[in-house]
């Protein structure tokens, strides 16, 4: 039996599912341009991981196996509309900057991974603690992603100006680039290259060795 | 449990399962739709401060917001009417036939289908004096009917902003309708010509600012062009003879007599 602090903390930097299974990469490139829709979408997602491998591992044992696929979706499904119904009620500003994404939740492969992965093995104490970790594995993420796209995009951060823009009088030039979707692929990739220079283990096996550089012999005519 | 594969478990979690999230869910929709149908509102408010741009000179979304006067008008008349002031919800007209017109599909070019005979309007006064007017529009964009607010200055030819707060553009593309920068942009455009023609309108690409009609176009949205064009008909609609010109007019007249 794994202990609990492992399956808590392990998906923080050992096991991020992120940086090290790659799974959730659409919406941390989606919603991360500014801090705070980042971290509301943050709690969301974990409050999502966290129940859904709570629920599904409490009726792993009478889950049919031919329709636990359809069992866990509806049991996802039930929450994201719970997050995103609360959201709306009580934050409704984030919520329609966040649009889409928080029903794209439901499709999160990080949400069900972890339900096929951990939730249908493992007893609901420890999938609660697994959902939890693997959500604050996400957030780790997609709060530096958030702030470093904040900072560099426009200068802010959670909405306070910490560099003074150039259009307002200050020196400092925002990048635009940093607004746009795509850098958030260069500072994933970035904290991946991070992460497996520290801990090396995390760095797969090549696919294939290039063999050694071997001319073909040309002939020369000289005639 | 070792039947749980079997045929009757298989349909009896399937259906149990269905039937708690159904309730769970709807349980809370109904618990939140107060609470959610006040945020509405409160978003629809500061869309009209935004569009007219109220905020800066009465301090708070909510000042202003309370210091703009609602009235309801008769659109074909284009007259205020003391009728129904309690209560308007655009909704609720659209569904008593007596209190709506159907249009026929040459007249309807924003593609609404129907138009309200009543239509609640913001008028903000400074000093006595119309300031900005406040006219809510809708039509149809890409993927649905675009709902917001146009403010006009007190000549009645220019606008002050446009602001919309419900749709279902493309987020990325025809959402973009959001982006601050490009409601910018018609901030001080002209809706109509000495002649009363409307030439307001969302152009393809970039506005040439040399040009002649450039105090009368806006840019498009990039990779929106239906729903740039859904812009400018709904524009072209609640600014004609069909919508709010009659009211405009009046205005008008009102103003020249003094």
């Amino acid at each position: 039996m794994a202990k609990s602090s492992d399956v808590l903390f392990s998906p923080i930097f050992k096991e991020n599912p992120i940086a090290l299974q790659v799974l959730g990469i659409c919406s941390a490139l989606a919603v991360t341009s500014k801090l705070y829709p980042t971290l509301i979408m943050c709690v969301a997602l974990t409050a999502t991981v966290t129940l859904s491998n709570f629920f599904i591992s409490l009726i792993r044992n009478i889950t049919p196996s031919n329709i636990r696929i359809i069992v866990q979706m509806t049991i996802i499904s039930s929450l994201v509309i719970i997050v995103d119904q609360l959201l709306k009620a009580y934050d409704y500003e984030t919520s329609k900057t966040l649009s889409v994404f928080v029903g794209l939740i439901i499709t999160n492969c990080i949400v069900m991974g972890r339900a096929e992965a951990f939730a249908m093995q493992n007893g609901p104490y420890m999938s609660l603690l697994d959902g939890f970790g693997n959500g604050l594995g996400y957030s780790v993420i997609l709060i530096i992603v958030g702030s470093i796209r904040e900072l560099i995009g426009s200068g802010q951060l959670l909405g306070k100006q910490i560099l003074p823009l150039a259009s307002d009088g200050g020196w400092y030039v925002s990048n635009n680039f940093f607004l746009l979707p795509p850098s958030s692929f260069l500072i994933i990739g970035l904290f991946i290259w991070f992460l497996r220079s520290w801990k090396t283990d995390q760095i797969e096996a090549p696919d294939f060795k290039m063999s050694k550089n071997s001319p073909k012999e040309i002939k020369v005519d000289h005639a | 449990m070792q039947n749980k594969d079997s045929i009757k478990n298989t349909i009896f979690i399937g259906i149990g399962l269905c039937l708690v999230c159904a309730a769970i869910i709807s349980v809370i929709a109904v618990g939140l739709k107060e609470q959610q149908k006040k945020n509405a509102i409160l978003d629809q408010q500061k869309k009209i401060v935004a569009a007219a741009d109220l905020e800066p000179f009465y301090g708070s979304v909510n000042n202003a917001f309370n210091s703009i006067e609602e009235k309801i008008i008769d659109i074909e008349a284009g007259l205020i009417t003391s009728q129904l002031t309690d209560n308007y919800e655009l909704s609720k007209e659209l569904r008593d036939p007596s209190r709506f017109v159907l249009l026929s599909p040459a007249e309807d070019i924003a593609t609404i289908k129907k138009r309200e005979n009543y239509s609640k309007v913001f008028l903000e006064y400074r000093e006595g004096q119309l300031n900005t007017v406040i006219l809510p529009v809708r039509g149809y964009g890409l993927w649905g009917i675009l709902y917001g607010y146009l403010a006009i200055s007190n000549d009645l030819n220019t606008i002050v902003g446009l602001e919309f707060y419900e749709h279902k553009e493309t987020p990325g593309l025809g959402a973009e309708v959001d982006n601050p920068n490009w409601k910018a942009l018609w901030r001080g455009k002209k809706i109509y010509d000495e002649n009363g023609k409307i030439l307001i309108k969302v152009v393809k690409g970039k506005v040439d600012n040399k040009a002649d009609m450039s105090s009368y176009e806006v840019d498009g949205l990039s990779g929106a062009t239906l729903t740039s064009n859904g812009v400018s008909n709904l524009l072209a609609y609640w600014l004609g003879n069909d919508g709010f010109k009659n009211f405009l007019d009046n205005l008008k007249k009102e103003k020249a007599s003094g």
